[in-house]
């Protein structure tokens, strides 16, 4: 059960890859769309793996990524 | 199945930058410090007495990006300029934002003696150990044997001398408050240097002194490297050359 979304914003990725290499459940891979810049972006692949932990986002040199979480997701995953 | 309503924001952009694109390269750590100040600046509640001094190099930009005062600074001397202004007014919360051309080249003797002054002021050096918007020379942090394309078959101690370590440099010094180096290979590395770079503007706010945040920075262009092996390369390799942890914390 997903308990994070990962939002990506097109035209602030660069496309260097720190994001998909930082995901520990494989949520993000490189796409093959280009944005107006030029640069290759990453996208959500497998958007159900998201737990929304930010890892990516906190990685993300270029503030490119935004990240929800389930609201109580923490408390549940914890108890 | 949970809903975008029934989701919180847990990462978004820091509200003391504006909303204008990073000009870094792709995977370049300017952009994650920029946003780790930005995030500091935030927490501490001080955007509207912060003022960021921007050096020369790949950060020259940097007061496009900070909701801030700034001022962009001659090659290599923030730190005369950040000494400047916040002797004029104390109550100002003064960042100097400084590469390893700017501050440990050309600017050593203003970086040397602010720092000894004990000048109320904090130093973000960024230390990718090349000179990256001149297109990859040697810099005096490249590290023995580093090929740049000021040298070509690689750094040689014997004619170019050994990467100068600026951390101890400053920690060698009487006057300042916290010194640390730190790294942004990875999450844990990031969220430890957030907390490094915290300290050192809350020791600012609470008018304790000087200090200086190291932080071991990719150039994957200048390297000629993939970012995520730029990372690993720095955990590898760069880390053993100048090793991570505060180095003076007089706080």
């Amino acid at each position: 059960m997903p308990k994070g979304k990962v939002v990506v914003d097109p035209e602030r990725c660069k496309g260097c890859g720190i994001c998909v290499a930082t995901c520990p459940f494989g949520v993000l891979e490189m796409t093959s769309t280009y944005n107006s810049s030029g640069y290759p972006v990453v996208g959500a692949a497998c958007p159900d793996k998201c737990t929304g932990c930010a890892l990516c986002a906190l990685a993300c040199p270029d503030i490119a990524l935004e990240v929800y979480r389930e609201v109580g997701a923490g408390e549940r995953r914890g108890g | 199945m949970p809903k975008t309503e029934t989701m919180t924001k847990v990462f978004a952009r820091p509200r003391s930058l504006t909303e204008k694109k990073f000009t870094y390269c792709p995977g370049c750590h300017h952009g994650l410090i920029t946003r780790i100040l930005g995030g500091a600046i935030d927490k501490l509640g001080i955007q509207e007495r912060t003022v960021v001094v921007a050096p020369v190099g790949c950060a020259v930009f940097a007061y496009e990006w900070f909701r801030c005062d700034g001022v962009q600074a001659a090659h290599g001397r923030a730190a005369a300029v950040a000494t400047g202004i916040k002797r004029a007014n104390p109550d100002l919360v003064v960042i100097s934002y400084q590469g390893d051309g700017d501050l440990a080249a050309i600017g050593t003797a203003e970086t040397i003696h602010a720092a000894n002054r004990g000048e109320a002021i904090t130093v973000i050096f960024v230390n990718n150990q090349i000179y990256g918007m001149t297109g990859g020379q040697m810099a005096p942090t490249t590290l023995d044997g580093q090929a740049t394309t000021s040298s070509p078959r690689g750094r040689d101690p014997a004619t170019m001398g050994h990467p100068l370590r600026v951390a101890e440099m400053i920690a060698a010094l009487q006057a300042p408050m916290y010194v640390t180096r730190q790294a942004l290979y990875d999450a844990k590395h990031i969220a430890q240097a957030t907390r490094a770079v915290e300290k050192a503007l809350r020791y600012q706010v609470e008018k304790r002194g000087y200090s200086l945040v190291e932080i071991l920075a990719n150039c994957p262009t200048g390297w000629k490297m993939p970012p995520v092996k730029a990372n690993e390369h720095i955990a590898a390799t760069v880390t053993g050359v100048f090793p991570l942890g505060d180095l003076v914390d007089r706080g």
